[in-house]
């Protein structure tokens, strides 16, 4: 980020930067994007893109950046091995039977939840619980919109109730601990769930892990919504007939559907087009995609928070310190609500 | 010599005169102009910018005290300053205390001196980035010391500061003085050697013990070891950044998040370069109010 900061303002900005969501319109609203519309055009990007990330990828309504994946962030992992020493034999689907099993977990002295250290994980967990208690409504108007009224509402201070509960599911050596290092303690047996996007899918894979057997997949528990969040190439002003050109065939590159179908392969994601077939992929990701196509289709398809694809990142930053805070300490929902509005507002303020 | 040579050697003396009277300048002008301009000039600079609206990418608009009305609201900025005086206060007393009984035990005459003088400086050598780390371990709640005890027969043993929001500012506390301590051992010994045994002896034959000899005699000798000490000690303080990057990143959440680890999560991660501004132009004026009265109080003693 400082050095794409600095070959900015330095007048030679890099053909293509791998950035995404807001962070693609603040660099366009700097008037430093140029435009792939033409490719786009020809090759009909609107029709086989979902419309809520086209948005994201368009300024102005030309597409200033081609999109590589589209990650769910909104799943569990589940040890089926585990959850079988407690008597469960299916992923729960409320947040009710979720708290249910994860008590009994604890109760047997297994760590129901593994989940590391960085703020961002704990904002990662907030943003599937914020979809799963408050629905794909809740989470456009509060996350998205950043509307007052939702943010302040009761369905916020549940949100922040579920995720107090969640706390009380992660084991103390939490310190320091990656999200890798978490998902290797579903894998090795040592913790039953972990809550976190499909590039997890890549640490089973590359140990070897099949999905159904070794390890469970689900969606979270999230009222029939689906968290996106998805990697693009920005494409720079840059002078010189090669450069641009160059552009051009990196954006047509990115989006065929060969290269989305070897890509996401080995990434644990599915391709951003949603005319790919799948055959060669996974359950999980025939799932993701299924998901994916009904949540367009029903309107709740919701960009992700945590993974900075919703809000620039001064607004992330606000929910990113508050939740972090409020995980780490004793913090009422209720302060939290409050302090999250607050943080809102000093940020609406720059 | 024919004429031509003499003329040579006419502007040569020219040059060589030129050069005596201006070398210094010019060897020292580069280093100056790159102190001017990459020292005081974004000093300036990010003074400049944090009275503007920046956010991703600077602005040149002014727009008055709004970034700082925004930084003393954000209650992570209380947490960050809070942090660093408990950090500096804490590391400088607890480093001078150690060091100065481990130079006082070890001022004893005692056997393998040498051993155990490297052993206690050796800290020192490594890296904060290491010791971070391997603390980091040791302090993990199901990795270290509380595993370990807990193994040992004590299961009802618990040492989680590492992860307790109001504890994990002393662990970085803990160690910072581990580093840190040997250093100023090494200093008060050299001290403690300089002082004349005339003296020691004397207050011996007057009937002082040794606690008294120490207290009352010794250490107010070797006062200066104490200032020279001090100001190296408040300056890693200060300074530190790395150590707490390595040992919790901030965490748990931003509980041990220090004035210049906030800095860089506003700069660079954030967005948020006018805040971030404002912020580091809280740092250097803090660190301002110690430094100019100290100078001006030196600057005064030496036209004495």
């Amino acid at each position: 980020m400082t050095a794409l900061r600095a070959r900015v303002v330095a007048g030679n900005p890099p053909s293509a930067v791998q950035l995404k969501g807001p962070g693609i319109q603040e660099w366009a609203e700097q008037g430093a994007l140029a435009d792939v519309d033409d490719v786009a055009k020809a090759e009909n990007w609107d029709a086989v893109l979902p419309p809520v990330l086209a948005a994201i990828m368009k300024y102005e309504n030309k597409y200033v950046a081609a999109p590589v994946n589209i990650h769910r962030v909104d799943w569990i992992w589940a040890n089926p091995a585990v959850l079988a020493k407690v008597g469960v034999t299916t992923m729960p689907t409320t947040w009710d039977e979720f708290n249910a099993i994860a008590d009994k977990l604890k109760e047997a002295g297994i760590t129901p939840l593994a989940n590391g250290s960085d703020p961002w994980q704990d904002l990662t967990l907030w943003d599937v619980v914020a979809l799963g208690v408050g629905g794909a409504e809740f989470y456009q108007k509060a996350i998205v919109q950043l509307d007052p009224a939702a943010l302040t509402s009761d369905t916020m201070v549940k949100v922040f109730d579920q995720m107090r509960k969640m706390r009380g599911y992660v084991d103390e050596g939490f310190a320091g601990r990656s999200w890798d290092l978490a998902t290797r303690m579903v894998m090795n047996g040592e913790a039953a769930f972990q809550i976190m996007g499909d590039w997890a899918k890549g640490e089973f894979a590359a140990a070897g892990k099949v999905p159904g057997t070794d390890y469970w997949c689900a969606p979270a528990p999230d009222q029939g919504g689906y968290i996106l969040n998805s990697d693009s190439f920005v494409f720079f002003k840059v002078s010189g007939e090669d450069k641009v050109k160059g552009q051009k065939v990196l954006a047509s590159l990115v989006m065929s559907p060969s290269f989305q179908e070897t890509f996401n392969l080995a990434k644990g994601s599915i391709p951003a087009r949603t005319d790919v077939a799948l055959d060669k992929f996974d359950s999980c990701a025939v799932k993701s995609h299924e998901d994916l196509l009904a949540s367009i289709g029903n309107n709740t398809l919701v960009p992700s928070l945590s993974q900075e694809m919703a809000i620039p990142r001064s607004y992330r930053g606000e929910f990113l310190d508050l939740v972090t805070q409020f995980y780490n300490t004793d913090m009422s929902s209720a302060d939290a609500v409050k302090a999250l509005a607050a943080g809102i507002e000093r940020a609406r303020a720059q | 010599m024919p004429p031509p040579a003499r003329a040579k050697s006419a502007r040569t003396l020219g040059i060589d005169r030129f050069l005596e009277r201006w070398l210094p300048q010019i060897v020292v002008s580069p280093l100056f102009a790159a102190s001017l301009i990459f020292v005081y000039g974004f000093i300036v600079w990010t003074v400049y910018i944090s009275f503007t609206r920046s956010g991703v990418l600077p602005s040149y608009n002014l727009a008055g005290l709004l970034q700082y009305e925004r930084l003393w609201s954000t209650p992570r900025w209380y947490v960050a300053l809070q942090n660093l005086f408990v950090f500096s206060g804490l590391f400088i007393a607890g480093c001078m205390a150690i060091g100065i009984l481990l130079a006082i035990l070890l001022d004893q005459r005692i056997r393998i001196e040498g051993v155990i003088r490297t052993i206690y400086l050796y800290p020192m050598a490594l890296s904060f980035i290491v010791t971070g780390t391997a603390w980091k371990w040791i302090l993990n709640p199901t990795l270290g010391i509380e595993k370990f005890v807990q193994e040992l027969g004590f299961p009802g043993f618990s040492f989680d500061w590492l992860i307790d929001p109001h504890m994990a500012i002393y662990t970085v506390v803990i160690a910072g003085v581990w580093q840190s301590s040997g250093y100023v051992m090494a200093l008060f010994l050299a001290g403690l050697r300089s002082v004349d045994d005339e003296i020691i002896r004397a207050a011996a034959i007057d009937g002082a013990g040794p606690v008294r000899t120490y207290a009352t005699i010794i250490l107010p000798i070797i006062r200066p070891v104490f200032l020279s000490s001090i100001i190296v000690l408040a300056h890693i303080a200060i300074k530190s950044y790395d150590l707490v990057v390595a040992l919790t990143n901030g965490g748990p959440g931003y509980a041990t998040d220090l004035p210049a680890t906030f800095m860089y999560s506003f700069a660079f991660q954030r967005s948020e370069l006018g805040v971030a501004a404002a912020s580091a132009v809280m740092m250097l004026v803090t660190i301002m109010a110690i430094i100019v009265p100290y100078l001006y109080s030196e600057l005064r003693g030496g036209r004495k």
